[in-house]
């Protein structure tokens, strides 16, 4: 039990624990103090002044997200007075901001727009200047807008307390003040790992995916193309929330439906070639132990990962799998073996690919991962845009009627879907692994110790008398700090999974922006994501990846077995080391 | 000229490796800037880089600390650096005249070097002489008791002996 | 000479930053040379002093026995003072400085050193009298006296309870009772913990810090091994600004010299006590005077401040317990602890003790660093001390506590400085700048640069400060332009109500000071510049008209300065100044020998 203190709130007095901020306790009792640079899962920053109260016998108004209640303390959060200085400190924030919501991509779903609304700002007394800057549309994957920035910090905190890449940084100061990789320079040249996290915790439009919807939109319309699209496992898992929906609907059918409207002549699902991807890396895995390879091997599965490793980890490349992610191998299968199959110039067929993610669009633009000549992935399109794109071609998301993937690279097992979740591509691995390496159907497949959100979660199988130790970290920092167990113990583990985005793709960077009333990066909506995915798996006659029919039919119609000169050659790649190498820091923070 | 580069470099190197000697190395990240500038005479991506590496601090913090701090200059200074005292007394004194009268003397603003490299003028706080106020300090040395007219004549004294210099350099 | 043998003459140079700049080094040099000629060099003691505080007289010598200063001299006028003071015993009397009420209040300890009792020099008792670079100077004047009682005599607790006692306030701005700062440092559990010198002195015509640790930086060492020992910490910080490198040097040496006489690093005197001293370079951010800033700042980071609690007394460097204190506060401890709580109370006011150092500029006659009792009143550090306004001025107002400070008109004059009267009055004490001005001053003007230089200083990190200071400024700036409206002027003190009570830091929350004090003490200014888009000291040039009345005798001077060809006029007839033309330099008026030129 904690220790309780009597506050008044409002002159009201309530019984709240004791420890906890002003922010906290009104929280509890349902008092919403507004808000800004607070955010749950960060460091309290304390900067935008917008959650403000009153506390009698303090000379000046303190943070409620950074001070303490204590016992008969009387805070007051509507006053006149700061009402006044709430509303005229939105209004400098927006006073430096661009005066263009209608032409904003985040208009409507903006928390400076909201919280403006909230204030009730209706004038403006204090315009002057405004800051310029240049968007830097350099990276592939993601947009900064300094204009748009209102510098409460927190993708800065993101990208070096929990992404622990340390990208981004404030640099300069006062009113010149702005949020910047090293030098200035474009992300593309930084050590950006295009997480796109920066974007889904940026209250406004300073960070967005690269958007490609209207490319998408003029290519559609073109006849003389295939329009192929896969859908990631976590789209399905979030993309309800885009139109209103709460977390934890799962609507591949919908998606299906809406990308049919949308012009694509086929839609199959990333969740197929994740299952292919398991028949690889579990082979991969299982050579390596049997040969003495390089262990513990690591998973390849996320672009923010592998970028991050060949900047950050270049000394561990050698333990990465060769596998390309689904993403590219479902790019790779569609431009040989699905054109074949429909006797089509592969050159003629356009490969989108819908993904919960902003790095993606960095993995599709790989010279490496290119296909004859061809890009595997010629377009990435995130949730968000995805959403978006239904909405503007007028398409009734929520009543549609659910169609299914095409054949055949549209089937799956439920081992593919549960890709989406931290944990789920080693539980999937682990249920096939276990049947190549011992000939025996793994019974208990559903993984406890992998799943849920903690930061590095370990495990152990069993596998033909030889004990098989697992880790999994999802998350960079938490990858970061994992890899260092790695260098420490070599010894420790024998297969690694890492997703580069905190809860796995359904935290992906190009998933839904929070609703006006749910934080971005909550775990509460990470857990009803993954809840669908499991959802998915669980309702799965089929669970395990190398039961999966067509994946059995594509190894015998084209690439014979697994790890193949074939496979070799459409479904594995390799990595090397990147420049600008990155740093992680030892924080001193004590 | 590449051999004074590396040398500095390995000064640069020693005084790092002197820091990481004791405890909290990277708290001496502002330290090891002033080495830097010191020996270099401004900081550049490519020290900063080496800065990142040796103390293992992220490059975008360093850039934060660099462009946060007004002693440190990011592009190389010119041959005399011209600081115009702007404490109160000066201020009060006319300094800003002084200083306008020198912006359009050399056609820069603060933080900039005109481009023949001869001087690059910067803001200075209270330079301690309040008694002489107004005054500008070009390097090492203070002049006091100034105006529009004697800054500029003072600039220009300045302008012709670097200019000898060249010639004779 | 030998340091052993008492000198039969001490000839105290100043080396202050004015008169260093006024050729200290040559004086010196000079000095030895004509000792050489009279064969009186071994008998000579030169001590290159810290600043002696007479910025506007420099150079400064004092040669003692005697007590005679001279000032304002050449170094052509050496080989005279010399000849006539040490040889014929006389004295160069045009360049003694003799009735000024500053150098005899300032100076009056000067011959009787170790007396105490009349001192109202206590943080800077021994600049100006002891060569800083000398230990041994600083040791003859009871120098590590209060260290070696403390470790001797003294348990931590009765250091901090002494501290209590004495009523010292933080002499860094906002007044903290530093005896109870020291024991909520003291009350936290170890082991490690920090001492933290701030000597990041950055207000705009202040100098106090410099000054102090130039001319006697042992006393700032002995004052924090003191706070060490009293708090349970064995590490100090002095975290001084890079912009004054003879303070750092002056500051390095005494540390160097300490530790060889075994007064800093382990085992302090024998006592088991270990406590060492490290200085940390800031880099030019006014904002790192703030305390939490400061301590990012030293951990190398960006120096933004961040919210308190916790404190730094709780969690500061390196998120381990930490007193901070500013160089004058420092200054302060060794001779509380040798002369008691008890003496260093009676001195000052109720709840303002001991004495507060001021940098005296502007438009004063005497400018440089005063030190004075609390209580004492503006108009005797202003006309007493500082010898009131030059060429018969009248005074304005004055300006205390920087840029944080407010600005404070004549009905103030008789106010005492204390902590309490100076926020009374709608100013604070702060870290001791003291700019007077004359009827020259624009208000509008003068509130315009404080909000500018913070503007500038601004961190950046908190909403108020960052967007708010820079509304003001545009505010300000086009009031002084001519380009005011009504409603600007509550407009400024909207906002600057707003960033006083919302920022995140002591930067932003006293940013407005200057520009609310001028609007409640020379509101009418302000409404001159708005509405009638006049600027009466005729400093705002946008709001100045120049014309030509009768008493042009048509000579054409005017016409050959103006800059811009704006005055036509045919020989010895009235001449005339085309506004559209005219940029208002003033070159006329100044070169007009008949007063034809007015200025409106």
């Amino acid at each position: 039990m904690k220790e309780k203190v009597i506050v008044y709130f409002n002159n009201k007095p309530f019984e709240v624990e004791a420890e906890q901020t002003i922010m906290q306790a009104a929280d509890k009792i349902g008092f919403h103090i507004p808000r800004l640079c607070y955010h749950p899962s960060l460091s309290i920053e304390g900067a935008c002044r917008v959650c403000i109260v009153e506390v009698e016998g303090m000379r000046n108004y303190v943070a409620s997200c950074a001070f303490p209640v204590s016992e008969g303390m009387r805070i007051h959060t509507n006053t006149k007075e700061i009402r006044q200085a709430r509303r005229d400190i939105v209004e400098l924030i927006l006073d430096n901001h661009p005066q263009d919501c209608h032409t904003c991509e985040r208009d409507g779903i903006c928390e400076l727009q909201r919280l403006a609304y909230a204030m009730g700002l209706r004038q403006r007394h204090f315009e002057g200047e405004r800051k310029r800057y240049e968007k830097d549309l350099s990276s592939a994957a993601v947009i900064r807008d300094p204009e748009k920035c209102i510098l409460c910090g927190r993708c800065v905190r993101l990208c070096s307390e929990v992404q622990k890449a340390n990208t981004l940084g404030f640099a300069h100061r006062g009113f010149k003040a702005n949020v910047m990789p090293a030098y200035d320079m474009g992300l593309n040249e930084s050590v950006c790992t295009g997480c796109g996290q920066c974007v889904n915790v940026c209250p406004t439009a300073a960070f967005l995916e690269k958007n490609y919807t209207q490319e998408l939109f003029e290519r559609l319309n073109d006849p003389e193309v295939i329009k192929v699209a896969q859908v990631a496992p976590s789209v399905r898992a979030a993309i309800g929330e885009a139109f209103g929906l709460e977390p934890g609907r799962a609507m591949a059918g919908e998606t299906v439906a809406a990308l049919k409207r949308l012009g694509f002549d086929y839609v199959f699902d990333t969740q197929f070639s994740a299952d292919l991807t398991i028949m690889e890396e579990a082979s991969e895995l299982l050579e390596r132990l049997q040969s003495g390879g390089k262990l513990p091997m690591i998973t390849s599965c996320s672009s923010a990962w592998m970028k991050c490793l060949e900047q950050f980890h270049p000394d561990l490349i050698p333990n990465v799998s060769t596998c390309k992610s689904p993403m590219s191998m479902m790019g790779a299968l569609t431009k040989t073996y699905w054109a074949d199959k429909i006797k089509t110039d592969p050159k003629k067929i356009l490969a989108v690919a819908v993904m919960c993610c902003t790095a993606k669009k960095y993995e599709a633009a790989r010279p490496e991962l290119r296909v004859n000549g061809m890009p595997a992935t010629d377009l990435v399109i995130t949730t968000r845009e995805a959403a978006w794109m239904f909405k503007s071609a007028g398409i009734d998301f929520l009543n549609i009627k659910p169609e299914r993937f095409d054949e055949p690279l549209g089937l799956s097992s439920g081992a593919g879907a549960i890709f989406g979740a931290t944990g789920g591509v080693m539980e999937a691995a682990i249920r096939t692994a276990y049947e190549l390496c011992t000939g025996e159907t793994l019974l208990e497949i559903e993984l406890e110790s992998l799943r849920g959100f903690k930061g590095i979660k370990e495990g152990k199988v069993m596998m033909d008398g030889k004990e098989i130790r697992v880790a999994v970290a999802h998350g960079l920092g938490n990858a970061n700090e994992l890899m260092d167990v790695v260098r420490a113990d070599p010894e420790r583990y024998h297969f690694i999974e890492i997703m580069g985005c905190p809860g796995g793709c359904i935290g992906g960077g190009g998933q839904p922006y929070a609703g006006s009333n749910s934080i971005p990066l909550d775990e509460e909506c990470l857990r009803k994501r993954a809840e669908a995915l499991y959802g998915i798996d669980r309702a799965n006659t089929i669970r395990r990846s190398h039961e999966n029919p067509h994946v059995q039919r594509i190894y015998k119609e084209l690439l014979g077995r697994p790890l193949s000169k074939k496979s070799h050659e459409l479904l594995h790649t390799h990595y090397s080391a990147k420049e600008p190498r990155g740093i992680i820091g030892n924080e001193t923070k004590e | 000229m590449v051999e004074l580069a590396q040398e500095k470099y390995r000064q640069l190197e020693e005084f790092m490796a002197g820091v990481k000697q004791g405890p909290r190395p990277e708290s001496n990240l502002i330290a090891i800037l002033h080495k830097a500038q010191e020996l270099f005479g401004y900081l550049d991506r490519e020290m900063m880089d080496k800065i990142s590496v040796e103390m293992k601090i992220p490059s975008a913090h360093i850039w934060g600390v660099a462009t946060f701090y007004h002693y440190f200059r990011l592009t190389p200074p010119g041959r005399h650096t011209v600081s115009v005292c702007m404490g109160t007394a000066c201020y009060v004194k006319g300094a800003q005249q002084v200083l306008d009268a020198i912006r359009n003397e050399l056609k820069v603003e603060l933080g900039e070097t005109t481009e023949d490299r001869v001087f690059s003028l910067q803001e200075a706080r209270c330079l301690g002489a309040c008694g002489l106020a107004p005054v500008v300090m070009i390097d090492e040395k203070i002049y006091g008791g100034l105006d529009s007219r004697k800054v500029i004549e003072l600039l220009r004294g300045y302008r012709k002996k670097a200019g000898q210099a060249l010639v004779q350099g | 000479m030998n340091n052993n043998v008492t000198p039969d003459y001490i000839i105290t140079i100043c080396d202050g930053p004015s008169c260093i700049h006024k050729k200290s080094k040559e004086l010196k040099e000079s000095v030895t040379a004509q000792l050489k000629r009279f064969g009186l060099l071994d008998k000579t003691r030169i001590i290159l002093s810290g600043c002696l505080g007479m910025c506007a007289k420099g150079p400064v010598m004092i040669i003692n026995p005697g007590y005679t200063i001279y000032a304002g001299f050449n170094i052509i006028d050496v080989p005279e003072i010399i000849e006539e003071h040490l040889v014929k015993k006389t004295q160069v009397s045009r360049l003694v400085v003799q009735e000024d009420n500053l150098y005899n209040r300032f100076y009056r300890v000067f011959g009787d050193v170790n007396f105490f009792g009349k001192q109202m020099r206590i943080a800077l008792r021994n600049c100006g009298i002891i060569d800083p670079e000398s230990i041994d100077d600083y040791l003859s004047v009871r120098g590590y006296e209060a260290l070696a009682k403390v470790l001797s005599d003294m348990q931590p607790q009765d250091v901090v309870q002494e501290l209590k006692k004495c009523g010292l306030r933080g002499r860094g701005g906002a007044g903290f009772p530093t005896g109870l700062k020291w024991s909520l440092t003291a009350e936290q559990p170890g082991p490690e913990k920090f001492v933290i010198c701030n000597a990041d002195e950055g207000d705009p015509g202040a100098f106090m810090d410099r000054s102090a640790i130039e001319g006697d930086p042992h006393t700032v060492i002995e004052g924090m091994v003191i706070g060490g020992y009293a708090i349970g910490a064995s590490k100090g910080i002095v975290y001084i600004r890079a912009e004054y490198p003879l303070a750092i040097k002056r500051l390095e040496k005494a540390i160097a010299d300490a530790r060889a006489e075994g007064l800093l690093g382990a085992n302090i005197l024998d006592s088991g006590f270990s406590f060492d001293l490290e200085i940390r370079l800031g880099a030019g951010a006014f904002v790192c005077g703030e305390e939490t800033a400061l301590i990012q700042s030293i951990e190398g980071r960006r120096g933004m401040p961040r919210p308190r609690p916790p404190y730094p007394s709780v969690k500061g460097l390196f998120g381990k317990p930490t007193l901070i204190n500013n160089v004058e506060t420092w200054a302060n401890i060794p001779v509380i602890i040798l002369d008691g709580a008890s003496w260093f109370s009676s001195v000052g006011t109720e709840k303002s003790k001991g004495t507060k150092v001021f940098a005296l500029a502007g438009n004063v006659v005497n400018t440089g660093l005063v030190e004075v009792p609390m209580g004492t009143t503006l108009r005797e550090i202003i006309y007493d001390i500082g010898g009131g306004i030059p060429d018969g001025k009248q005074f304005k107002a004055v300006q205390t506590g920087g840029p944080s400070g407010g600005c404070m008109p004549e009905q103030y004059l008789d106010t005492p400085v204390d902590y309490e009267s100076l926020q009374q009055a709608g100013s604070i004490m702060g870290s001791g700048g003291m700019i007077v001005m004359d009827e020259g001053a624009c208000m509008v003007n003068i509130a315009r640069f404080f909000l500018e230089f913070t503007q500038n200083e601004s961190c950046g990190k908190c909403t108020p400060c960052r967007e708010g200071t820079k509304r003001m400024l545009e505010i300000l700036t086009r009031i002084t332009e001519g380009k005011g409206e009504a409603e600007d002027i509550d407009k400024l003190e909207r906002l600057g109500r707003m960033i006083k009570k919302a920022s995140l830091c002591g930067l932003g929350q006293s940013a407005p000071n200057p520009v609310l004090s001028t609007i409640a003490n020379f509101r009418e200014e302000y409404e001159e510049h708005v509405r009638d888009k006049k600027c009466r000291a005729g400093v705002c040039t946008a709001l100045l008209s120049y014309t030509i009345n009768e008493k042009c005798v048509g000579c054409g001077a005017c016409k050959r300065v103006c800059p811009t060809a704006a005055i036509s006029g045919a020989v010895k007839q009235r001449h005339v100044i085309d506004p559209a033309k005219c940029v208002r330099c003033g070159k006329c008026m100044e070169t007009c020998k008949f007063n034809a030129i007015v200025r409106g």
